[in-house]
């Protein structure tokens, strides 16, 4: 049984210009212990889903249809105190700066301690020498003299290492994690993803990754979710998607990107841009762009559609055919 | 222009303008006032300020709804036979005058200082931002009552003319203070965004960086602050006109109407006192309250 | 042809390039040469604090001694992480900064002597700048004509208006936009395309040399792929000369002919591009290409890596990055290590010097 399921989740923003629908319709599950990544463009809607799913859409953002459910259980509509007791206890948070996620006037042991106590049954003393060991486990030295340590005393991986303790104080079972490493060094991003990776196999929380560096996904995740203007283009196991895209965008999204070991004169470019929200066209949202588009792509928006060893949202798959173009009848 | 008044209504200044009724009085009143001032000479009855017409026997005369009060005078008279909605009238008109001068020179002169210190830091910058520190430390009133005096004693024969002068300037003194230092913090901030470092890579002298790409990009704050600061210049010359250094009797400001009415609100003729009040709250709040909706208009697209 | 291709073609049919990188000799003297540069920031606190509370000056060696050259035509790329200096460097060669010590020459002349001058001017047709944040490197008042052609006003390389429009219209052609752009606000524009109007702004004067610092790195992937393809485009096309600051190592792969690794200031390595990435030979270097996340083979083992970057204000003693070398001995404790040519590559590591890696 899934860990968290996502079904049909539409969230729109009212504004005086009409109503915006930044996610269209998104369905996508994560099981226990899995690493999910969701890798998209700036706009494509990945870092809402994550907000939706913790519960922290800004207003006048609004969850318009769909449920979010998590152990089977709903979570979209609860009311603010019943959400509150699910993150942290279920749910995890990771957000892209470590700066600003901590509260610089606290200590670092009294925000982890503070965590910890209100989700689990500790008291004080035990609720310290937990978090000295989750300091421990995350990789900071000296975990004792840190734990009293402020905020800017740290340089900014530890800071994001104390944001993964501060995560995981009250052993949630999901970890949402908002591009973690993209304000840090490469070294540094290297460091972070390992420990991202081992420390929530070792205590079975599963990960949903979001970020736009596919690198980072390839390192990581077992699935990965392609999002494009608001609807998943493609889902399925990281290195299929990667090594082998059934959806075009996915596809040119991997050409595009120079890799270390081929040598190109010119890289492979998509032309145009990802549609606007208020200028998403009908059918299928990529169809302006796409090299392989025919006629029905550019009426009925296609659904998940199995292809392989993925599921893209493009008509090529419609009839079990393979990618080749024109086959369809 | 309609369309362009069209498309301004409709862009997201004119949207929340419409659809803030405070701003909506505001802008009424404010402009109801404002026309009658500017055009006092055709809209008032009377003309206070013309010796000849007046009468001593029509002094204190109530306002029209009381008995003794006559339709000519509609809100009563002073104790010199003026009208006293005439006065209202071309009192505002030199409360505004006032005001909106003494804006406009602190804007020239803070926007020029807090450029030059922002831009050019060093010890230009520290110059003067101590010079707003010890400016900052002397009240309008005292600056005013200084200069008056010192105005006094340089042109004792001068005294009505100078009168004007001398309000504006003392509260053009204290009043740029706000606007350089607001100035040097944006300043500070445009200077190091890269438009103004490729414009200095291209070899732009700084002058024209200052006037052509910073200047417009800092205005922003200091439109708001210059809207808010017209009501309380017009009532810090209130003031002044209250305390005698400001408009001269023959020339009353509302202020000067306050004073003189200050006298007779016990003997119970209040009209002299109260009309020229509520104008001057009238006046004050709106303006304010037109800033209130104007920095709130412009907030989310200067974030 | 995509419809960039065909703008960009069709720019080169009307306008003759101006100089070609071929036809350089090999022994020319380079375009740029860099000679111990270094900028040292003073960030004390202020005098009173200092006196007051007895703390001493604080010096931030930003760049500490870099010396490469340039040739004509080709690009170099600096790469390194956060404190490196790499983005002090490209200020201190377009003369946003004044250098502490060292300078560099361009065309034979002396860069920053001349800046001072009133030849200053001209020096600046020559070298222009692209900045890395698109959204803060276009005057949100102004509109994108006005933007392009200050450089032109300026220089004052043509005073007739319709000249000038026409001006301003060939050099938007010429990065994919269309002239009906020229009275909107960048606002109206995307990333990529204010990026791509920076660029037009500094092709306005037909610099030969272009420094650009991180000019992809606020770009989504597809984005950054158009406006790389536009920026070699037009290398090619021009002869232009770039010196590209980047962290992206893929990227540098991409663009680049040679590359320099920076490290707390100091050049550790500067090898030509296939050279460095196939068989580099300082020990950072090979943390930094080892730490990539690769996405294709990515099982296999790496090196761990340990450390972090340390506090520029306090740079470790002899070789900057010993805390965290595996190869570390005394003498790098203690000796800090010149950039030398080992066996065509230029490296500054004891351990190499001394055949131990």
């Amino acid at each position: 049984m899934s860990l968290l399921e996502v079904k049909n989740l539409v969230v729109e923003f009212p504004s005086r210009r009409g109503t915006l629908r930044a996610l269209d319709d998104i369905s996508f599950s994560i099981a226990p212990g899995e690493i999910l990544g969701v890798v998209g463009e700036s706009g494509a809607g990945k870092s809402l889903t994550g907000a939706s799913i913790i519960g922290l859409l800004e207003p006048p953002g609004r969850v318009a249809s769909g449920q979010i459910l998590l152990h089977g259980q709903r979570i979209d509509n609860l009311p603010y105190e019943e959400m509150r007791k699910v993150r942290g206890r279920k749910i995890g948070a990771i957000f892209q700066d470590p700066l600003t996620s901590l509260n610089p006037l606290y200590s670092v042991g009294r925000q982890l301690i503070e965590t910890i106590t209100t989700h689990l049954p500790l008291n004080q003393a035990q609720a310290r020498k937990r978090a000295i060991e989750l300091l421990k486990d995350t990789g900071i030295p000296a975990a004792e003299q840190r734990i009293d340590h402020f905020p800017h005393q740290f340089s900014g991986g530890m800071r994001q290492r104390v944001v993964i303790a501060l995560a995981l104080a009250a052993e949630p079972q999901l970890i949402v994690a908002d591009e973690p490493t993209t304000a840090l060094d490469v070294s540094i991003q290297a460091q972070i993803i390992t420990l991202l990776k081992t420390i929530c196999k070792d205590r079975g929380a599963a990960v949903m990754l979001i970020t736009h560096d596919m690198g980072v996904i390839a390192e990581t995740c077992d699935r990965v979710a392609v999002m494009y203007a608001g609807r998943i283009a493609e889902i399925g196991p990281v290195h299929e998607v990667i090594n082998h895209p059934a959806h075009p965008y996915t596809a040119g999204l991997m050409a595009c990107i120079p890799d270390m070991s081929v040598d190109r004169e010119r890289l492979h470019q998509i032309d145009g841009a990802m549609p606007r929200l208020n200028a998403i066209p009908t059918g299928c949202a990529y169809n302006p762009r796409c090299e392989q588009v025919f006629d029905r792509c550019r009426t009925e928006r296609p659904d998940l559609i199995d292809a392989g060893a993925t599921r893209a949202a493009c008509w090529l798959h419609a009839q079990q055919s393979t990618k080749l173009p024109g086959v369809t009848a | 222009m309609i369309a362009a008044t069209r498309r301004w209504l409709d862009g997201d200044i004119g949207h929340s303008f419409r659809n803030s009724p405070t701003a909506i009085v505001a802008a009424l009143i404010a402009f109801v006032c404002i026309f009658c001032a500017v055009f006092a000479p055709w809209v008032a009855p009377h003309n206070p300020f013309d010796l000849a017409t007046l009468e001593l026997s029509n002094a204190r005369l109530p306002p029209a709804w009381h008995e003794g009060g006559s339709s000519n005078f509609l809100l009563g008279t002073d104790d010199q036979g003026r009208d006293i909605l005439s006065a209202l009238m071309y009192g505002a008109r030199i409360s505004l005058a006032v005001g909106f001068a003494s804006v406009v020179l602190s804007v020239v002169i803070g926007v020029a200082f807090g450029l030059a210190a922002g831009f050019l830091g060093g010890w230009v910058d520290s110059v003067l931002m101590r010079l707003c520190d010890v400016m900052l430390s002397f009240p309008a009133i005292l600056v005013a009552l200084l200069i008056a005096g010192v105005g006094r004693a340089l042109f004792p024969n001068a005294h009505e003319a100078l009168a004007f002068g001398v309000l504006i300037v003392s509260i053009t003194l204290t009043g740029w203070v706000q606007y350089a230092r607001t100035v040097r913090g944006s300043t500070l901030v445009e200077r190091n965004k890269e438009y103004v470092q490729a414009a200095r890579v291209t070899g732009v002298a700084p002058m024209r960086i200052m006037r052509g790409h910073v200047l417009p990009n800092v205005m922003g704050p200091v439109l708001v602050l210059a809207t808010i600061q017209v009501a309380t210049a017009i009532i810090t010359e209130a003031t002044l006109s209250f305390l005698g250094v400001g408009a001269p009797p023959t020339s009353p400001s509302l202020g000067t109407l306050i004073r003189v009415g200050n006298d007779y609100l016990f003997s119970g003729e209040y009209w002299i006192t109260i009309f020229p009040g509520l104008m001057l709250v009238l006046i004050a709040l709106s303006v304010n309250l037109l800033g209130d909706w104007l920095r709130d208009a412009l907030n989310p697209r200067l974030r | 042809m995509s419809t960039i291709e065909k703008a960009v073609q069709a720019h080169t049919e009307r306008n003759a390039p101006l100089a070609t990188a071929d036809a350089a000799p090999a022994n020319a003297a380079p375009l740029v040469r860099a000679t111990d540069l270094a900028k040292t920031f003073d960030v004390s606190a202020p005098w009173l604090n200092r006196v007051i509370e007895r703390q001493p000056r604080q010096l931030l060696r930003a760049v500490d001694g870099v010396s490469f050259d340039i040739a004509r035509g080709e690009t170099l790329a600096l790469v390194g992480e956060s404190g490196c200096g790499k983005s002090t460097v490209a200020r201190l060669l377009v003369g946003l900064y004044e250098p502490t010590r060292g300078g560099f020459e361009f065309d034979g002349q002396d860069a920053h002597a001349a800046f001072k001058t009133p030849q200053g001017l001209q020096l600046r047709r020559r070298i222009q700048m692209i900045f890395q944040d698109p959204y803060a490197s276009l005057n949100p008042r102004w509109i994108v004509e006005d933007v392009i052609a200050e450089p032109l006003r300026e220089h004052a390389i043509e005073t007739d208006p319709q000249a000038l429009s026409a001006r301003v219209d060939d050099l938007l052609r010429s990065v994919g936009l269309s002239p009906q752009d020229r009275v909107k606000y960048p606002h109206q524009f995307s990333g990529g395309q204010r990026q791509r109007i920076s660029i037009a702004r500094a092709l306005a004067t037909q610099p030969e040399f272009l420094v650009c610092d991180e000019p992809t790195s606020a770009l989504d992937v597809s984005v950054q792929a158009q406006v790389l393809n536009i920026m070699k485009d037009l290398q090619r096309q021009q002869g232009l000369t770039y010196l590209f600051i980047s962290h992206n190592l893929a990227v540098v792969r991409h663009v680049s002919d040679q590359v320099g690794v920076m490290y707390l200031g100091r050049l550790v390595e500067l090898a030509p591009k296939h050279t460095l990435f196939d068989s580099p030979r300082h020990p950072y270097t090979r943390m930094l290409l080892d730490a990539i996340p690769k996405m294709h083979d990515t099982g296999r083992a790496r090196t761990p890596v340990n450390g972090e970057v340390p506090n520029p204000l306090n740079p470790p003693a002899g070789c900057a990055f010993n805390p965290r070398c595996p190869h570390v001995n005394d003498r790098c404790r203690n000796e800090r290590p010149v950039l030398q040519s080992i066996g065509g590559v230029r490296v500054a590591c004891h351990a190499v010097e001394e055949g131990r890696i």
